[in-house]
């Protein structure tokens, strides 16, 4: 007879690739229990949320509209990770370039979009390293705990933004909380007419490509990632790991805050209580996916996208509820933090 | 009566052979050193007769009766108690609530009642516990005391302690032999582990020494003293081949003032040191582990600020420098452990350029090509058997030293520090190491060889000075250095 036994030693290479796949399988079967409760057929469930997002030129464009921030956010995520930085404030980050890129496309909205949107992307940046700043500094300086203070930072500003809205940025003519339009030149122009997709996807390929290239390819991408891969390692080898993990941050927090600045300018047109919907979280989910490299998060950005286009497709021909499509999202991150965990181990057989 | 007698003991570990047919015996109401260097075999040997370790061969007596022993439960039924260097209490429980853990079979608990019993068993004991008090507020002293007493409380007859004085201090320690002795006479055998000579001559009624793995022997302590003790020891017959006549020395290159550092348990892990060395010299710093040479290897390499002291490279301060700045000062630095001076998930070249990455930036991109050219070359230079691209994670213990050592030396530094560099390796790359060490010192380098392998240290220093509680108890030259001298000043005589 075969004896086996596990033992801790890292899983051979060629396993990598097969995780996101034999990820979807089993959160398919676990999620099919679901379905079948809401009293639908599994297959055909995953027929709608995987095949008919993508069998109209519409509902495909779609979904590049939803995959747009969670590229941005999916990468300011990885940014951080990256570095050893737990940034799980994506979610106000976003929120804060939003505020900035309304108050500049209120102020400026009626200049030229060669001036109005350069100064709506870098607000949002800046907005969005304003954001992340003060976590930063306390992890620097006095090593409080970031997945903490980050996430706090979160509900302050779902908080401030509510105060905006039903306060000082309140639109006069609409009856909702919400602020006034942006000018009309801040607005991001569309790609496809008749389609609602923005230059916000192709402002979110170049900050894969960009970001790609500095974790690959520069000194400042070599120290986070030595610094996120053993803190003991990088500090011995003289590495400033407090800066780099500083920078990381703040970098993080700008890029969350570009998807700010796409979901106002190229899908809302004026700041909303609920701007973030969660992007910031999903982000984290999509990077956890995506293995933190940027290509790979474009990747699951896409297929995140797909899953939420497809959950209301689902909703609508098979009467489930649209939260099915969270819950596949959120079984699809727990299933492969389970097999990263896996990942540590090797099966010998005796 | 025989309370324990273990016969014929084999324990291997992949290729090291821990214990190699160790005979050990317990006389009842004794109190019984287990003396030896790191890795003679001293506590691989008690945790086989605590359950910890099944021996490969041999037989367990408890009591004159033959024993197999799977795991502690086992051991605690017969009346074996350990207790542990490391503490194994639960900081936020209290005393009580740690003693009976894991001991008790009711339902409920009753707070006030476990006191109590606690309380009587620590008077019935004589072993002084507050039995309410939360174990984190404890003094380490204290902490030990709830060790024992938990084991006692199990109906332990038989005691054994790991290196228990390790981490305590002196007032302490008086009190734990205190406590010893009256148990002792209670009718309690105790078999103590350490490797000072001192409280051994104090405290034991008989002494086994350990060597490499095997029994050197066992004697009454009226019949002993410490110099053939540390002679046991440490004493090897290679000593006298290895004395040679004083080379020659250039000049003071490296100096070390009243160098004072904190460590995580200790506040004093490094007492007022003070050494200089030379160029073309290589200084070897002796000592059991924990006594200093983890805080001094990270206090030299930059990674640890000294509180008090001051350290300088040709007469320029440079105690507070980060460690990239000392790398442009001119110090080949190498880590105490290589997986923590290293980045196994990045690869073999990205490891190597990391020292020096401004060299191998061109217009702030990184310029690959000159990381893998490089690369290549130290891996060609320094035997690694390894290609650029491989993480360092894949590489084996002596090809992941010799990264560690290609990234420290080829710069050619003034100064080499390291520290522990042959631990874990095979012979093969023992030797290269060590070989590499002597060149450094011929090209010109004062070199800093930290190491708690005895042999190691003769072979190669020119001088030998031995740290024991964190102060350095003596210099002195290689020449002059017997098996008996070193022995003594290791184990905290002189």
């Amino acid at each position: 007879m075969f004896k086996f036994r596990i033992e801790r030693a890292p899983a051979p290479m060629w396993t990598k690739p097969l995780i996101p796949i034999v990820a979807i399988l089993v959160t398919f079967l676990i999620t099919s229990i679901l379905i079948i409760l809401a009293k639908a057929n599994p297959l055909q469930a995953y027929y709608h949320f995987l095949i008919t997002p993508l069998s109209s030129t519409f509902s495909a464009l779609e979904v590049l509209v939803k995959a747009t921030p969670l590229i941005l956010t999916g990468i300011a995520v990885t940014f951080a990770f990256t570095s050893g930085y737990f940034n799980i404030g994506a979610e106000g980050q976003l929120a804060a370039g939003a505020i900035a890129a309304t108050w500049v496309g209120i102020t400026f909205g009626n200049l030229s979009p060669i001036i109005a949107i350069p100064l709506m992307i870098i607000g949002g940046f800046v907005a969005g390293m304003a954001w992340a700043l003060i976590p930063a500094i306390l992890k620097v300086k006095l090593k409080v705990d970031e997945v903490v203070t980050t996430l706090l930072m979160n509900s302050i500003i779902v908080y401030f933004i509510s105060w905006l809205l039903n306060g000082p940025w309140r639109d006069p003519i609409s009856n909702w909380p919400q602020s006034p339009d942006i000018g009309s030149s801040a607005i991001f122009f569309r790609l496809i007419p008749k389609s609602r997709l923005h230059i916000g996807f192709i402002i979110a390929l170049i900050v894969v490509v960009i970001v790609y290239f500095l974790i690959k390819k520069t000194p400042l991408g070599l120290r986070m990632r030595a610094s996120g891969a053993s803190k003991t390692g990088a500090e011995f080898a003289g590495i400033n790991v407090s800066k780099t993990i500083f920078i990381a941050a703040l970098v993080s927090g700008g890029i969350a805050g570009l998807a700010g600045v796409s979901e106002v300018a190229g899908i809302h047109y004026h700041l909303i209580d609920s701007i973030s919907n969660e992007l910031g979280y999903t982000g984290i989910i999509v990077a956890t996916l995506g293995g933190l490299h940027p290509i790979g998060v474009a990747i699951s950005a896409l297929f995140i996208g797909l899953i939420d286009t497809g959950s209301q497709t689902v909703s609508r021909m098979l009467g489930v509820p649209v939260y099915l499509g969270n819950v596949v999202q959120s079984a699809l991150l727990l299933v492969t933090l389970g097999m990263l965990l896996f990942q540590n181990y090797r099966i010998k057989r005796l | 009566m025989l309370a324990v007698e273990m016969k014929g003991i084999s324990k291997h570990f992949g290729l090291v052979q821990a214990n190699q047919d160790v005979h050990f015996c317990l006389e009842s109401g004794e109190i019984h050193a287990l003396l030896g260097e790191n890795g003679a075999g001293k506590t691989t040997l008690m945790r086989i007769l605590y359950g910890l370790y099944r021996a490969d061969e041999g037989e367990i007596f408890i009591n004159g009766n033959k024993m197999e022993i799977h795991s502690p439960k086992d051991a605690i039924a017969a009346g074996v108690g350990m207790v542990t260097q490391h503490f194994t209490l639960v900081p936020t429980l209290t005393v009580a609530e740690n003693i009976v853990l894991g001991y008790t079979n009711s339902l409920t608990l009753s707070q006030k009642l476990i006191e109590q019993k606690v309380q009587a068993a620590s008077e019935r004991f004589g072993v002084s516990v507050n039995s309410s008090a939360l174990v984190k507020h404890l003094s380490l002293g204290e902490r030990q005391r709830v060790e024992i007493l938990k084991a006692l409380y199990r109906n332990a007859k038989i005691l054994i302690m790991d290196e228990p004085t390790a981490v305590l201090v002196p007032q302490e320690v008086d009190i734990l032999f205190e406590s010893l002795l009256r148990l002792v006479k209670n009718g309690l055998s105790v078999i103590f582990i350490s490797h000072k000579l001192n409280e051994v001559m104090t405290v034991c009624d008989r002494v086994t020494v350990l060597r490499d793995g095997k029994t050197v022997g066992t004697v009454n302590k009226n019949e002993t003293s410490r110099e053939k003790l540390a002679k046991m020891m440490v004493g090897r017959e290679t000593f006298l081949d290895t004395q040679r006549s004083s080379r020659k020395t250039g000049e003071s290159v490296y100096e070390v003032k009243d160098l004072t550092a904190s460590g995580q348990q200790v506040v004093k892990a490094l007492d007022n040191i003070s050494f200089t060395i030379n160029a073309n010299e290589i200084l070897g710093i002796a000592g059991v582990s924990g006594n200093g040479q983890s805080e001094l290897t990270k206090v030299l390499t930059g990674i640890l600020k000294p509180t008090h002291g001051s350290i300088k490279l040709e007469g320029q301060e440079i105690s507070r420098l980060s460690p990239g700045d000392l790398t442009e000062a001119g110090l080949g630095r190498t880590p105490e452990d290589r997986h923590e001076g290293t980045i196994g998930d990045l690869t073999v070249a990205e490891n190597l350029a990391l020292e020096d990455l401004n060299n191998y930036t061109k217009n702030n991109i990184l310029d690959q090509k000159k990381i893998h050219e490089d690369a290549l070359k130290k891996i060609d230079e320094f035997q690694i058997k390894a290609s650029p691209n491989d993480r360092l994670r894949t590489l084996s213990g002596g090809n992941m030293q010799k990264v560690v050592f290609a990234r420290a030396l080829s710069r050619r530094p003034k100064v080499v520090i390291a520290s522990q560099p042959t631990r874990g390796l095979d012979v093969g790359a023992t030797e290269y190491v060590r070989k590499r060490l002597l060149e450094e010192r011929d090209r010109g380098a004062a070199v800093i060889l930290i190491s708690e392998d005895l042999d190691e240290i003769m072979a190669l220093s020119d001088r030998i000075a031995v740290l024991y509680e964190g102060c350095i108890k003596g210099i002195v030259p290689t020449s002059e250095a017997t098996a008996e001298k070193i022995g003594l000043l290791m184990a905290g005589v002189c």
